[in-house]
């Protein structure tokens, strides 16, 4: 994957903390690992991928993050539906800001979003995926990026 | 001073329903209803009449492209803003020309919907 695709994704993560209430948001430089050991935390939003590009994005988040991100823009109803509705609702917005991007060919789906283990997240195994980390406020989260062109 | 303009809230993403319920101009609009994909969508709309639909593209059961042609045959003056993350022309594009009237590229703040809303409804006569 090239330096200007991981950078479309870098982009959409800070386009997308820019528009909360807290607007300092940081990335660290991505780094690869195994698919069979997938980066998550508390909560996963994942998009599937198809067109010129196949594969999956999902950001990955703790808990307090994500509470924390539900009360910046306003909501406050921090239950567990809600959270897991916004992890993939960043999700959706990051990967479909890379439209901008690739075109109407990267196609993306609705988010499958998860609680807990990382186990769910199914990617292929021959493959490894980028790790984007997130730094926002206190927290760490991080997109992942397991595509192929 | 003209009464609130109905308006239906289409998009999978409860937050962001709500997010949009809050955000919006109380004095412009009413929001009478909402739905979570496009086929409950034109359902509300049959049922609720609304001058304004926001919506959304990615979703379940009709997506927003679609929808928002089903439901300009049944409303052609209604007046649809599509609020989605996806960031490309053509589909931007292809919405206007299936009738949507406005675009406002997720994620948003409060003043950038309110700001969309105003100039669909402004560039209008709903």
């Amino acid at each position: 994957m090239s330096e200007e695709t991981l950078q479309v994704f870098i982009n959409g993560v800070l386009n997308y903390f820019q528009h909360t209430s807290d607007k300092d948001v940081k990335v660290g430089s991505p780094y690869l690992i195994e698919n069979t050991k997938p980066a998550s935390f508390d909560f996963t939003g994942i998009i599937g991928v198809s067109g010129p590009y196949r594969g999956t994005v999902y950001f990955t988040a703790p808990k307090a993050l994500m509470t924390h991100l539900l009360l910046s823009i306003g909501e406050d109803d921090i239950s567990v539906d809600h959270i897991l509705d916004l992890v993939g609702e960043v999700a959706n917005t990051i990967s479909g800001n890379a439209r901008s991007e690739f075109g109407q060919e990267f196609m993306i789906s609705v988010p499958v979003v998860i609680e807990g283990s990382p186990n769910h997240i199914h990617l292929p195994k021959e493959l490894r995926s980028y790790v984007i980390p997130v730094y926002w406020k206190a927290y760490s989260a991080a997109v992942v990026i397991c595509l192929e062109h | 001073m003209s009464a609130p303009l109905k308006m239906l809230i289409v998009d999978d993403s409860n937050v962001i329903r709500r997010k949009i319920d809050r955000g919006h101009d109380r004095s412009l609009f009413t929001v009478v209803g909402s739905a979570n994909n496009g086929a409950d969508a034109v359902a509300k709309f049959k049922e609720l009449d609304p001058d304004v639909v926001t919506m959304d593209i990615t979703m379940p059961n009709m997506d927003g492209i679609e929808c928002i042609g089903r439901l300009m045959e049944i409303k052609p003056q209604a007046k649809i803003l599509v609020i989605s993350a996806l960031s490309d022309k053509a589909t931007g594009i292809e919405a206007l020309e299936r009738g949507a009237q406005g675009f406002l590229c997720k994620p948003f703040d409060d003043e950038k919907l309110s700001n969309a809303l105003k100039e669909l409804v402004e560039n209008s006569h709903v």
